[in-house]
Formats: structure tokens, C-alpha cells, sequence
């Protein structure tokens, strides 16, 4: 069954219009991967199923679990399950990371107790141990910001994770333990979808469907083969 | 019970403060010699609107804090706040000036003889002026002379309340003091003094204020605080301010710090209507230092003066000067961040670093530093920086599960935090606390 389905979803920033009309569904536990060109809308669509008020709807909906969310604000989609893992993920001066995860772990109903274990644990795995008593994003580089918007999906334990290029900018290491942490929330039953650029990370990470964006529209859906195919031949063919 | 002298500022109104306290003869002269600086000096030159004040109209002398006298009278926010805050009642009650009578004399006395006993003194200025009269005398408006402004000088013709301490020579005083505890009415006054006295190789932290709102009928609020620490002694000296949005609190704080010795001043400044306070540090003798860390809360209405100064005298003289203000509303904020480096200051080291966080369109701030070098082998230096919460920073938090008013409250505090460290645990936490609500109640 769609956990996340998005209905002709029509998006506008700054009154220009970037999505005309994107149609898709999530399942519980897989992966799906959206690719596309540059400009072709993944980030947009990503920022306007998580919320952000910069990005307007003009037509179209979404549901989460049969719930239509599309006038639901950013917090309360978080709450009920959504995450956004960040591309550029933001600094921000003088919160620790593990302050700000406390805070955002307990608005999303989770214990304390299970707060803490699951900290340690993200922490251990993701080899980050010096930064949980950073500040957020300060000074992190690029593939500690990766990991640390993987961290806090491991902790948060959403429904839907939406990733935004957890691969762009990071060694072959650290991309093979965010393919295996992403490989691990979809066990755990986590709907993933993951946009990328590259083929790359979906060989550690085979999606069960692939999705090709362009101008601001799915132009093709099929299973793990597509992936290849752009590979081979760019993205000149499936349009 | 309660007394309340005529308005208006006479020499006859100066002798009869004078003379109800019982106050030696020599104290009545300089409350009369700064009556006569007062009348010669001119208003502030710079910073905000105090056309209001009107020196004809307000009470000089009010024997306590004029209790309001009933809840009604107070203002709405106010209620609420301590409302939200979960105040017991009592401490409402001494907050709002109702005049209540809190038990915290228990602890307190214990407190207080366990200092004694390590020969501190640590009195209200009226009763430290008759049991230590000589040495209120050496002190008393010597770091800040009646001379220096003319809030200084109405100051030293009307001065009443406030607090002497005196450390002697190689005693650590352990536990901050404060106060009088913040639910005591007596330590809190229109124009309280506080001086402290550090002998050499002394240490204490000294803590006035509180966090949660301070409701006062009176218009205006000019305390001095002068600080004198001998050589190779420490004083930290910590304030938190939140007067009610009617009160015009402008302060004299000045501090002498002879060889080896360290001053730090650490401000919190929420409320009043305008605030005007640049608690400044002579640094007198070699080697002495000082540190002066500031934060400010600005909102609609508000325009809070402040600032940090350090006067560089000797060599090897260190400062360091850092501000964190935060604006929302219709507010204004301004620090002046000056530093003085003499001819003799060889080796000095100062640096001024003020931040400024605007929350709303509207919000005004100004940071205005004064670097005055006049010798060449020093090390000084400037950082000023004003930023505005960015929808990608806020969104972010947002996307994790924070309300709009947890996740802005989250960036401020995360703003302020090199300050907010630096303020015992119980006040950050209440601070923290007032800067959810007040954000919960603009975001609504």
C-alpha cells in the first residue's frame, strides 16, 4: 500500500512555476530513487512535500497514510513521520547537535531512554562520536553534514525519509555507510526516497523503482534497470 | 507603613532624606555637593529620548518599594508571564511589589554567617554606613565621582538602599552572593549602591537581579554599582534585568582594577522601557584584566542603550569585550563598545566583538565602537556582525518536528549561548524559558 502519494502536484517559487503537475507513490520499505537532470524539479518536489512555505501550491495534493497533508504545516508533518534529509542542511550557531536532536526526538513522541540509545547507536555507526557536541552544521564538511542528516533520520525513525543527494560531495567509504543506513531504515519498514544525480550510490542501494523528473514532470517510472539505462545513455533518451 | 516624599528635588528634600536616616555629616555634604553638580550638568548627548523624565515629578524617597495593591493593578503581561512561568505564589507577590514576606531568611542567615565567619562584610549600604563608616568613606563615589554625568550626580544627592561588601585580603568567597534573594523587596530600590571592595588576593561573584519580571510603579530606576579590586583579586559581577515596560533604567557601573587583578561584568538586559548601562573597567595597574560579556532582549517599544568600556592605564593590560543582542518588534538596540589604551599601557591587549540578531523588519540596531589607541605596541581589534533568522534555518528545524516558536527560540538561544553559559544554571534556565513564551506569543 502508498504510504506517501502525491496527486498532480502543480509548484510555484517565487512565482515561477517548477512542477507542472508531478504524480508518485511511496511503499512502506523500499527504495525508490528520483533522478533527473539539473533544474528538473527533485529538490522542489522534496521541499514541497516537507512544507517549506517558500514553495507554493498551486494544485495537486499529497496524503500521508490516506491523511491529506497538503495544508498541514512543516512541524506537524515531521511529528506525524515525514523527514527531509537536507542537501545544504543549514548551520546553526551555538545549538548542539545532540541538544537539537533531543528536542526534535521528543516532539516526535519518542521517549527519552529511546532517545539516548538510539543517539549512541547512530553516533557509533556513522562514526561520529566528535560531533554530536558540536554545533549543527558548524563547520561540519561536506560528508560530515551527510552524515549527520543520516544521524538524525536513524534517531527520528520516520515513516517516509525523503533524502536529497545523501551521496552528492562524499568518499566511496562514507558512501557505502550511508547506502547501508538507508538500506537499514527501508528494513525497518522506512518508505525512502532518494534523489540522486549519480548511478553511483544505487549499486551499494538497489531501488525497487526508479523515477525520472523532467521539466517539472515524471517522464518515466519503471524498476531498477532505468537507473542503468540513464547511465549508458543520459537523460537525452527518456525524453 | 509606607512613606513617600513629596516630588521635586530640593536641598531641603536632600537633608530631610539626610536626616532620616541618621546618616553622618559628611554624607550629607556630598549628597549636597551632587545636588549642585546635578543642577550644572547638561542631559546625555547621545542615545535615547529622555524628554519624558521629569526630575520635578518623581519620588526621591520611598522608604520601600511602593507595593501595588491589589493584582489588578498590574499590567496583563505581566501576570501572565509569571503565570507561565509557575512562580509560587509568594514569589509573585514579592515580584509584583505586593510586598509579601517570602521565608527565604532562613537560608539567607545561614548563608550570611557562614561569610561572616571568613570576616566578609556584607551589609545594606544604611547599615554598613553606620557600623563601618570609615571604610564606606575611602570608597563610596570614588570610582564614579558625582562629576562624571549627571545621572551620577542624582544619583549621589538621592541614593538609598543597596548593598557594601567588603572581602579581606586572600578570602575566597565560595557561593555568589546576591541580592538579598530575588524575593526580598528590601535590596531592590530606585536608587540603590552597591559597592564592593576586593582586598588583594580576594575573590567574589556577585549577582543582582532576576530573570522573571520586576513590576514598579516608579518611573525611574538610576542604581550605581563601583567595584574596587585591589591587586591580584577577582570580582565577577552578574545582572539580570527585566523591569516593567514603564521604567527608564539608566545605570552607573564602574569598576578599579589594580595589578594582577580581574573584573568581569556579565549582563542580561529584557526589560524597561529605555536602558542605558556601559558598565566600564579601569584598568589601573599591570597586568590586570577584565572581562565584560553582554546580552540584550529588545522588543516592541524597547530601546536598550547598552555597552561595555575598558580604559587601559597600565601595560599588559588585558579586555575583552563581547555583546550578543537580539531585536524583534519595533525595537532598538545599541551597544558601544569603547576601548582606551594611554601612552603607559604598553602591551595591552583589547578586543570588542558585538553580534546582532534582527528578528522583524522594523527591528533597529546600531553597534558603535571607539578604539582610542595611543601607543604602538598593542594588540587590539574589532568584529561587528548583524544577521536575520533565515527561512532555511528555521524550515530546517521545523522540518524536524519544532513548532516555529521552538525552533526560533532554539536559533536565539543558540545565539546568545556564549553569554547564557556564562550565567548560573537557574537563571539560563528561566531565561530561556521567558524567550519561548515571548516568541510563542508574537508567532501566536
Amino acid at each position: 500500500m502508498a504510504i506517501l502519494e502525491v496527486k498532480d502536484l502543480v509548484v510555484s517559487v517565487e512565482g515561477k512555476r517548477i512542477l507542472n503537475g508531478v504524480s508518485l507513490s511511496l511503499e512502506e520499505g523500499k527504495v525508490h530513487a528520483l533522478m533527473g537532470p539539473n533544474g528538473s524539479g527533485k529538490s522542489t518536489l522534496a521541499f514541497a512535500i516537507a512544507g517549506h512555505p517558500g514553495y507554493v501550491i498551486e494544485s495537486g495534493r499529497i496524503f500521508f497514510v490516506g491523511e491529506d497533508i497538503t495544508e498541514v504545516p512543516p512541524h506537524e508533518r515531521a511529528r506525524k513521520g515525514l523527514f527531509l534529509g537536507f542537501q545544504y542542511p543549514p548551520e546553526v550557531e551555538g545549538v548542539r547537535l545532540r541538544e537539537f536532536l533531543r528536542l526534535a526526538a521528543a516532539n516526535c513522541q519518542e521517549p527519552f531512554c529511546e532517545f539516548q540509545k538510539l543517539y549512541r547507536e547512530a553516533l557509533e555507526y556513522l562514526h561520529m562520536e566528535d560531533l554530536g557536541e558540536r554545533e549543527l552544521n558548524v563547520g561540519f564538511s561536506g560528508g560530515e553534514k551527510k552524515r549527520s542528516e543520516l544521524l538524525q533520520m536513524r534517531v527520528l525513525r520516520p515513516k517516509v525519509a525523503l533524502l536529497d543527494e545523501p551521496d552528492s560531495g562524499v568518499d566511496v567509504d562514507a558512501l557505502r555507510l550511508i547506502a547501508s543506513g538507508i538500506e537499514e531504515a527501508a528494513r525497518s519498514g522506512t518508505a525512502v526516497l532518494l534523489i540522486t544525480h549519480y548511478p553511483r550510490i544505487l549499486e551499494y542501494l538497489p531501488p525497487a523503482k526508479v523515477f525520472i523528473l523532467d521539466e517539472g514532470r515524471v517522464v518515466k517510472e519503471d524498476g531498477p534497470e532505468l537507473a542503468w539505462e540513464i547511465e549508458r545513455t543520459g537523460y537525452e533518451a527518456v525524453r | 507603613m509606607m512613606r513617600r516624599t513629596r516630588t521635586g528635588l530640593t536641598v531641603e528634600l536632600i537633608e530631610e532624606i539626610s536626616h532620616e536616616k541618621g546618616e553622618p555629616k559628611w554624607m550629607l555634604e556630598r549628597r549636597l555637593r551632587s545636588l549642585r553638580i546635578f543642577e550644572k550638568l547638561p542631559m546625555p548627548r547621545f542615545g535615547p529620548d529622555l524628554s519624558e523624565v521629569d526630575f520635578a515629578d518623581i519620588s526621591y524617597y520611598l522608604r520601600t518599594v511602593e507595593p501595588v495593591q491589589n493584582w489588578d493593578e498590574l499590567p496583563e503581561e505581566i501576570r501572565r508571564t509569571f503565570e507561565e512561568l509557575g512562580l509560587p505564589e509568594a514569589e509573585r507577590k514579592a515580584l509584583a511589589g505586593l510586598g509579601a514576606q517570602v521565608d527565604s531568611e532562613v537560608v539567607y542567615r545561614s548563608i550570611l554567617q557562614e561569610v561572616r565567619a571568613q570576616g566578609v562584610i556584607f551589609e545594606p549600604m544604611e547599615e554598613a554606613l553606620r557600623n563601618h563608616p570609615e571604610l564606606v568613606r575611602a570608597h563610596f563615589m570614588k570610582v564614579i565621582p558625582p562629576e562624571d554625568n549627571k545621572f551620577a550626580a542624582l544619583h549621589g544627592a538621592v541614593w538609598s538602599g543597596g548593598t557594601f561588601v567588603w572581602v579581606p585580603e586572600g578570602v575566597e568567597v565560595e557561593i555568589p552572593l546576591q541580592a538579598y534573594f530575588r524575593m526580598q523587596t528590601q535590596g531592590v530600590g530606585q536608587f540603590e549602591h552597591t559597592l564592593i571592595v576586593a582586598e588583594p588576593g580576594s575573590s567574589v561573584h556577585y549577582i543582582e537581579g532576576c530573570s522573571a519580571p520586576r513590576y514598579t510603579r516608579v518611573a525611574l530606576h538610576s542604581g550605581m554599582v563601583e567595584i574596587v579590586a585591589k591587586e591580584g583579586a577577582h570580582v565577577r559581577f552578574t545582572t539580570i534585568q527585566n523591569w516593567s515596560r514603564n521604567v527608564y533604567n539608566l545605570n552607573n557601573k564602574r569598576a578599579i582594577a589594580y595589578a594582577g587583578a580581574a573584573v568581569d561584568w556579565v549582563s542580561g538586559s529584557l526589560g524597561s522601557k529605555v536602558t542605558m548601562l556601559y558598565p566600564s573597567t579601569i584598568l589601573a595597574g599591570k597586568g590586570a584584566k577584565t572581562e565584560n560579556l553582554s546580552f540584550s532582549f529588545s522588543r516592541d517599544g524597547q530601546w536598550l542603550d547598552l555597552g561595555a568600556r575598558a580604559l587601559h592605564f597600565a601595560p599588559d593590560t588585558s579586555s575583552r569585550l563581547v555583546s550578543r543582542s537580539v531585536v524583534q518588534g519595533k525595537a532598538k538596540s545599541v551597544f558601544r563598545g569603547k576601548l582606551y589604551v594611554a601612552p603607559e599601557a604598553r602591551g595591552a591587549k583589547g578586543h570588542v566583538e558585538c553580534s546582532t540578531l534582527l528578528l522583524s523588519p522594523e527591528a533597529e540596531t546600531e553597534t558603535i565602537p571607539t578604539l582610542d589607541v595611543r601607543n604602538d605596541e598593542v594588540e587590539v581589534g574589532h568584529e561587528a556582525t548583524v544577521g536575520r533568522v533565515s527561512w532555511e534555518q528555521l524550515f530546517y528545524l521545523m522540518s524536524r518536528g519544532l513548532d516555529e516558536a521552538e525552533a526560533m527560540s532554539l536559533i536565539v538561544n543558540g545565539f546568545v549561548s556564549p553569554i547564557l553559559r556564562e550565567i548560573p544554571f537557574e537563571y539560563a534556565v528561566e531565561l530561556r524559558r521567558l524567550l519561548e513564551m515571548s516568541f510563542a506569543e508574537a508567532i501566536g
